[in-house]
């Protein structure tokens, strides 16, 4: 087989703005759908039935509908309802409400995993529900669910990759542009995933610092 | 002798048709006239110039063509519907008399047969509702324009466009369509064939043709060297240009009129 991955050295600076905006969307995604995610778990495990309710059906909606059509939906069809979002915008806000759908579920079940005793020893130093939740609960939820929270994360990663769909300039839509002009479709294609793996190696290597820094008060123990 | 005197009225009686023939058929408007029947290829799958309606009859912008110009010689008209790939050689064997069938010229095509006028428009351009003033390729500076990624349309607009066009790229045709259509680019890149079948739906935006990108009208193919079809056609698509006929034809069909530039 040949290889004419010469054809493609003209696009490094195309490869490289499309990585990095790749690197963008799924940071800021990160984020923000980490916010959603913890509001999210918080409303599942409200006391207030109609919180409960919203939150519920939120994470019943996101993870039960292709993250394509989610897409399509806010930047096809909420102009029909008189939003309109340009396609950069669509994609930041799809990505972070389909994060903030899966990661709600998951930290769900990291609150789950704490016993009724942290709670009460919040209640018993005189906290509020929310600031036990906020102080005493969340931490070492949220450290007992970190393994499956990064998983989900890199899989937004390789998710945003559909956002080329709408001509958001990321690394799928680059490489999809370059081999709809030098028709080197698998070299195109072989360099793309090449950069996508960097990335997700980059992106766990990064996880790995965070775990240390924001749990470190359990280093103790492991 | 008398076998030999034979012999020569035999050879000359057989080669009388050899010589008249060339005469006879030296005339394919006279055959036509004769006959009284006009034989068109027309395409049968590919709509709106040739497609079957459904009364199961064959309909369309060639088929409406064709009908014009039996109309116009005063003979019935006998479609013949052709593949893309087979129209030349059903007319080089003369099974019929004219190709209309949303044919393109090019180099190749002008060594085996001859064209006529124009009739049919047939370009890649840039559409877009009214309120998008644009009528050439620098006015698109500050604009959006939607295109197919890697398409004809793709291809050659992003060599003339301005710098600061915003040209959005999309997956496939219909993704690019439906951003048109939710007002996600202001204008959209694309065959007038398209545009078309955007505005026979009556959408709230409405592709109007901007201007052309690439042109590559239709023409009507016929036999070489038959001059007087040729002229006799060419009189009958410009007289229908000038009454309007061929313009009520393409406003039907293809939602617009002949444009100006059309070859005539």
């Amino acid at each position: 087989m040949n290889l004419a991955l010469s054809d493609l050295t003209d696009n490094g600076g195309l490869f490289l703005r499309g990585a990095a905006f790749t690197v963008l969307l799924t940071a800021v995604s990160i984020v923000t759908g980490l916010a959603l995610g913890v509001l999210g778990a918080a409303g599942r495990r409200s006391t207030l039935a109609p919180v409960r309710w919203i939150s519920g059906a939120y994470v019943e909606l996101i993870r039960n509908t292709p993250f394509i059509v989610q897409l399509f939906f806010i930047f096809f069809g909420l102009p029909r309802l008189g939003l309109r979002l340009g396609s950069v915008e669509a994609a930041f806000l799809a990505m972070a409400i389909n994060l903030g759908g899966y990661s709600t579920e998951i930290i769900r079940a990291g609150l789950d995993s704490i016993g009724k005793g942290s709670w009460e020893a919040g209640f018993s130093l005189g906290l509020t529900r929310w600031q036990t939740f906020r102080l005493v609960v969340l931490t070492p939820a949220l450290q007992k669910v970190y393994p499956a929270l990064t998983s989900q994360f890199i899989i937004i990663l390789l998710g945003s990759s559909v956002v080329s769909q709408i001509a958001v300039e990321e690394l799928t839509y680059v490489g999809s542009y370059i081999q709809s002009r030098n028709f080197r479709a698998f070299e195109t294609t072989l360099v793309v995933a090449a950069i996508y793996l960097v990335l997700a190696l980059l992106f766990k290597r990064v996880f790995a610092l965070v775990e240390r820094r924001v749990f470190a008060y359990m280093q103790v123990s492991r | 002798m008398l076998f030999m005197k034979r012999l020569t009225l035999m050879a000359l009686t057989a080669a009388l048709p050899l010589l008249s023939s060339p005469a006879a058929q030296a005339d394919a408007l006279d055959d036509i006239m004769k006959a009284k029947v006009l034989k068109v290829a027309v395409p049968q799958d590919f709509p709106p110039f040739g497609s079957v309606g459904p009364d199961m009859q064959p309909r369309g912008y060639d088929i409406d063509t064709a009908a014009l110009i039996a109309k116009d010689m005063g003979v019935k008209l006998e479609l013949v519907p052709v593949s893309s790939a087979n129209r030349l050689p059903y007319l080089q064997t003369k099974k019929v008399d004219l190709i209309i069938s949303s044919l393109g010229k090019n180099p190749d095509r002008e060594k085996a047969i001859d064209f006529t006028v124009a009739y049919a428009p047939f370009y890649s351009g840039v559409f877009g509702p009214a309120s998008v003033k644009v009528s050439a390729v620098g006015d698109l500076s500050k604009k959006t324009v939607g295109v197919t990624r890697g398409a004809l349309e793709d291809l050659e607009l992003s060599k003339i466009v301005p710098a600061d066009a915003d040209v959005r790229r999309f997956e496939d045709n219909n993704t690019t369509i439906s951003a048109f259509l939710s007002g996600q680019v202001q204008t959209i890149a694309t065959g007038n064939v398209v545009a078309a079948a955007i505005l026979e739906k009556n959408p709230p935006n409405r592709p109007e043709p901007k201007f052309v990108i690439k042109d590559s009208p239709c023409f009507i193919g016929l036999n070489k060297d038959e001059p007087a079809l040729l002229a006799k056609v060419n009189a009958i698509i410009a007289k229908a240009r000038a009454d309007g006929g061929l313009d009520a034809i393409s406003k039907k069909w293809l939602g617009a009129p002949i444009p100006a530039d059309l070859p005539g």
